[in-house]
């Protein structure tokens, strides 16, 4: 069964390509990594998806619908997405940021039910910062701001998950936790699509990697063969003896 | 409702500022427990209508300011930032010139108003319908600068000294003229624009992460665009319309309140309407008392003078740290 797909797809911002002719379907359960250099178009592919950014051509389709058709709570309540470097200008509580995690499922004016408390509290207590919901998110360092936002992303309870380097600022034992956790939520039925550099973390927990270069798909498919010593070093232009290697590291 | 204290505490403080504005200047009780005819009228054909205009100007440059910090996210967005506030004024000085305030009796009003319409049109239709806050921003300033110099040069042609002080008085603002026709030309356009803003609270809580994540969470941020600055003109161009220009209450009110609302946008929009209120009624009480015969004092000077205080206070305790 697909649940998300670009066909034929060019993607950009305005009328600038950025990607094209990308053909890529993604199904319930699985997790995808969309690795590739710096200004690839990891993230134009993740906000296309997102329904947040329409193909210049070609379409973005959920189930068998165009995504641009959706109306934007619909598509807010069925794809939780996870910009890069988000921001916040006001000292609010990290509790408050992870609420706007509910917003798409409660009408204008209506106050947090207990049903979106609870999910708010799950959220919180899956990415491990349910101790700081009371404290000031900008005061926060960023590898918790970084699990507060996805407490956001996850309090949507919505069947997609899209997320821009999940793992950008977390140190490693968070890294591992985080992607356990993603793997999960996959393994729930959901899916999971994430932009990652972190080619160890991505061999292991993923079940399949789209390697981007060069303005198209490069690669697409499990991480043994995506991540291979030959695409390695053609798109990233390294020596990588055998390949991306799962990395073997986990909690004590 | 989560901020019930803090509201109720705000109505207290209101009902304190509208009996101060009452009782100032003397309150004839006694000859108002006899009948005295003219007792009754200047508390009900005067005080009451200055107080009434007083208390909804006050809450619409509150709400106007907290919705748009909000958007903007920007802590010194204030209502005049969209360049409502001076296309209103343009308008009413172009009545002022040409004399035509007497039209239909509502005739200040009237271009105000008109004024403040054309300043937002413009505004919408330069930023475009994508434009970002930040392109709004800066298109609001070319239209508040636009609105300002035509304004001056109005002064500059001006025919005669008198002309040129009622102009210059006018924009000041004031309430001293007020009465039951401002009160009906004023309170509709409030009210509507009020309604209009009070739409946008979810919407600018989604904005805390920013316009990307907003529109991730299935905000319209076009239609947002245009409820912030259809309900600006609304609210603002009524109270431009009967009162002139009354700066820093918009500005001072949602920041002396946010802190005790978390922060959160949606929270401090009632807050910031009765602060607004509160600060508007008392600094009329203030010029009410302190202005003699022939020295009428302007409102726009009160309001700073009673709000900067707090905003040093505010900006003082801010700058050491968490609260």
């Amino acid at each position: 069964m697909i649940m998300l797909s670009l066909a034929k797809a060019t993607l950009g911002h305005g009328q600038c390509p950025v990607l094209q002719d990308v053909n890529a379907a993604f199904a319930p359960g699985e997790f995808v990594a969309l690795v590739g250099p710096n200004g690839a178009g990891k993230s134009t592919l993740l906000s296309a998806l997102a329904g947040l950014n329409p193909p210049i051509s070609g379409e973005a389709m959920l189930a068998n619908r165009p995504v641009a058709l959706l109306s934007p709570g619909e598509r807010a309540r069925r794809i939780a997405y996870m910009p890069p470097d988000e921001q916040t200008v006001w000292p609010v509580p990290a509790r408050t940021i992870a609420a706007l995690g509910r917003m798409p499922h409660r009408k204008p004016l209506e106050r947090l039910k207990a049903g979106d408390e609870a999910a708010i509290d799950a959220a919180l207590e899956k990415t491990g910062v349910a101790h700081l919901g009371h404290r000031r998110f900008d005061m926060l360092s960023s590898g918790e701001r970084a699990r507060v936002l996805l407490a956001r992303a996850l309090a949507t309870e919505a069947e997609i998950l899209l997320l821009d380097e999940p793992t950008a600022s977390l140190d490693p034992r968070h890294q591992l936790g985080l992607m356990d956790l993603l793997a999960a939520e996959a393994a729930s039925g959901k899916l999971v699509v994430i932009a990652a550099h972190a080619l160890g973390l991505v061999a292991r927990y993923c079940s399949r990697v789209i390697l981007i270069d060069g303005g198209k798909v490069a690669a697409d498919g499990p991480p043994a063969e995506a991540l291979s010593e030959s695409n390695l070093e053609r798109v990233f232009a390294i020596t990588a003896p055998g390949g991306a290697r799962p990395t073997g590291w986990s909690p004590a | 409702m989560r901020d019930f204290k803090l509201v109720v505490i705000q109505l207290a403080i209101c009902a304190i500022a509208s009996l101060a504005h009452l009782l100032a200047g003397g309150f004839p009780l006694g000859a108002l427990l006899s009948g005295d005819e003219a007792a009754r009228l200047i508390l009900v054909d005067l005080r009451l209508p200055r107080l009434v205009l007083g208390l909804v100007i006050g809450a619409s440059l509150g709400l106007t300011g907290a919705v748009l910090q909000g958007y903007f996210r920007n802590p010194l967005a204030d209502p005049g930032i969209v360049g409502v506030t001076s296309s209103a004024g343009l308008g009413a000085v172009i009545a002022l010139y040409f004399g035509l305030g007497g039209f239909l009796g509502i005739g200040v009003p009237l271009f105000a108003i008109l004024g403040a319409a054309t300043g937002a049109a413009v505004l919408l239709l330069v930023a475009g319908a994508r434009a970002s806050a930040t392109t709004l921003i800066l298109s609001g300033v070319a239209v508040a600068a636009l609105a300002n110099s035509l304004t001056a040069l109005m002064m500059n042609l001006s025919p005669n000294p008198w002309a040129l002080s009622e102009i210059a008085y006018w924009l000041m603002g004031s309430l001293a003229n007020a009465s039951w026709t401002e009160v009906s030309v004023a309170l509709p356009l409030i009210a509507a624009g009020c309604f209009v803003l009070a739409f946008t609270a979810r919407a600018l809580d989604a904005l805390t992460l920013g316009e990307e994540t907003a529109r991730s969470l299935g905000v319209n941020l076009t239609l947002l665009r245009i409820l912030c600055v259809a309900g600006a003109a609304l609210a603002v161009g009524g109270g431009v319309a009967v009162a002139g220009a009354i700066g820093f209450v918009g500005l001072v009110a949602p920041h002396l309140l946010r802190r005790f609302v978390d922060h959160q946008p949606s929270r401090l929009l009632l807050p910031a309407a009765l602060g607004g209120a509160a600060l508007l009624t008392a600094a009329d009480a203030l010029i009410r008392l302190l202005s003699g015969q022939g020295t009428p004092l302007y409102l726009g000077v009160a309001t700073a003078l009673l709000g900067v205080p707090f905003f040093f206070w505010l900006v003082r305790t801010q700058t050491r740290g968490p609260a």
